[in-house]
């Protein structure tokens, strides 16, 4: 196992948050601390309590889960598809390092970002809404299984992107809508029967409300489902990576 | 001794159908410079692209001082550094830090003074705080360069070192490779710049459409394949050449004010020196008087194109 050369990809990586902090952390915490100000603050005195938890509260695990799955998804991409953009990837091809120790060092970093900024975002909440939660252990687990499976969906749209416009795509057209409908704002029993069903289609539900569970312990389905829908998409995911290598799908002709 | 690079009957197909290699043979001797010349589009970069793990070969084998590039990946790649042609880099990153994570991702545990020293060997020492954006072109080559020997390789890939390069800085990039050479490092490199091998290389490999057309050390190439001439200027031209002189291989040329003498470059060491004394008198003897002479002796270009061209 070449660990120092896992040490590089992962600190170069960081390195590059760190020279972007104000987009890559600043300005997301911003933002989604708007959410909390505008509904928590201002509109959420005047919603009535949803499954006995203050609105305010109640959109924060949906609200972390937004942000965590935009920037997983774009923070990963990003990372592998300069490289290929720019083609410096040459070097990390010639290396001697194995697909796992890439998707280790690249996934890795971005999924210790999207942790980090969940967190401060979670700190932020405290500011702003009544938080309390009750499975803090079951929602640092969610948490982390969410922010490595997104990011290692990032990291195979940075492989399979040949532009920044196809790069931009997935988090802006299927995410972002996902979650907005994804139980993020109400509960799923406040919707009409025929949307309730249509919206077990939707993956986010069972990750936003998995997460909302290890807080109040209350979620639109089960905890079971929702452990396992995340791990069926990490399985996916790292099952579409080791294809990718496999392949050589736009990385070596 | 094990051979530092052997290509077996290797080809590359790519999924546009294009047949950039086919059945190579090549080895690589351990402490040479070897020089692979071709034209645009003849092989050069996808045979290195093969050998550094770039590209996936469709056929044959490559190994690297006896390790299969394919099952024994690790041990080929760590022994090999490439300077890609293309001047790409981590625009932000600094001369420092880019080539530290080099050494890292090669698997090599960080060492400053090993990368101090590359750094100054390439005098890139004073830039080693700056990022790489606010480099001169010839400083990202360095660095390109830099980058590649941060893991120590026994084999180093240049591929087109010096394209886009002025001529001053040419000169220092061929000091820099013979440097290298002397510390026990084989050299690879590619060019169209017959200059670059002539001026660097042991050995000679020609390819051109995906075949090696031939492999041969670069002073024998010259002397087997390399015709001489000698150009006498004549004060008052010739109409014709004396019948006296038939049996030199001589032409008359700028309205017979020059005489020119063809013959092979290979007989200069001969007893008689390549015929040149006997010509010489044989002129005297014809009462034909000239003003200057030279030489000149065909380059590898010349060579290089007459191979080419000869295939065609």
């Amino acid at each position: 196992m070449n660990l120092y050369g896992v040490r590089a990809i992962y600190l170069s990586e960081m390195a590059r948050t760190r020279r972007t902090l104000l987009q890559s952390i600043v300005s997301p915490v911003l933002s989604t601390s708007l959410y909390f100000v505008v509904f928590g603050t201002a509109i959420g005195s005047r919603i009535e309590e949803i499954d006995g938890v203050n609105y305010g509260a109640f959109i924060v695990p949906g609200l972390i889960m937004l942000m965590l799955l935009t920037q997983s998804v774009s923070n990963a991409s990003f990372g592998i598809f300069f490289p290929k953009f720019s083609g410096t990837i040459y070097e990390l091809l010639s290396a001697p390092v194995s697909s796992f120790e890439i998707v280790l060092g690249y996934v890795g970093a971005a999924a210790t970002k999207s942790v980090v900024l969940g967190l401060l975002i979670l700190a932020t909440a405290g500011f702003f809404v009544p938080l309390r939660i009750d499975h803090p252990l079951l929602m640092l687990l969610f948490l982390t299984l969410t922010a490595l499976t997104f990011s290692l969906l990032g990291f195979i749209i940075g492989i399979w992107a040949e532009n920044f416009e196809k790069l931009q795509l997935v988090p802006l057209l299927v995410i972002t809508p996902l979650t907005f409908l994804g139980g993020t704002f109400y509960a799923i029993d406040m919707l009409p029967p025929l949307w309730q069903t249509l919206t077990l289609f939707n993956p986010v539900v069972y990750l936003v409300s998995g997460f909302r569970w290890s807080f109040y312990g209350v979620g639109d389905v089960s905890l079971a489902a929702s452990l396992a829908m995340i791990l069926l998409f990490l399985g996916l995911c790292l099952a579409l990576v080791r294809w990718i290598f496999q392949s050589g799908y736009k990385l070596r002709p | 001794m094990e051979p530092a690079i052997r290509v077996n009957q290797l080809s590359k197909r790519y999924a546009s159908g294009f047949q950039a290699l086919s059945h190579v043979d090549l080895t690589i001797e351990s402490g040479e410079i070897f020089a692979l010349l071709g034209p645009n589009g003849a092989g050069k970069t996808t045979l290195i692209s093969v050998v550094c793990g770039l590209v996936n070969p469709t056929g044959g084998q490559v190994s690297v001082s006896g390790h299969d590039i394919v099952t024994d990946y690790r041990a080929a790649r760590s022994r090999i550094g490439l300077v890609p042609q293309e001047l790409t880099n981590e625009a932000f990153e600094t001369v420092w830090a880019t080539v530290s994570f080099s050494r890292g991702l090669f698997g090599c545990p960080p060492d400053p003074d090993h990368i101090e020293r590359v750094l100054r060997s390439l005098t890139l020492w004073d830039k080693r705080n700056n990022k790489l954006i606010t480099l001169s072109g010839g400083m990202k080559r360095r660095v390109l360069i830099a980058k590649a020997l941060a893991h120590e390789p026994e084999i180093l890939f240049l591929d087109e070192p010096t394209a886009g390069v002025d001529v001053e800085l040419r000169r220092e990039m061929w000091q820099v490779v013979r440097q290298l050479r002397e510390t026990g490092v084989t050299i690879i490199l590619t060019t169209h710049y017959i200059e670059e091998a002539e001026e660097m290389a042991d050995r000679i490999g020609v390819i051109h459409d995906g075949e090696i057309v031939l492999v041969e050390e670069k002073r024998r190439l010259m002397r087997q394949l390399g015709s001489k001439q000698l150009t006498l200027h004549l004060p008052s031209p010739l109409e014709r050449i004396p019948p006296s002189l038939n049996g030199h291989q001589l032409e008359l040329a700028d309205e017979g004010h020059e005489l020119i003498y063809t013959y092979d470059a290979a007989d200069v060491s001969s007893e008689d020196a390549a015929g040149i004394p006997t010509l010489l008198s044989d002129l005297r003897d014809a009462g034909i008087q000239f003003s200057d002479l030279n030489t000149r002796q065909s380059s590898l270009e010349d060579i290089f194109v007459s191979l080419v061209r000869g295939r065609q």
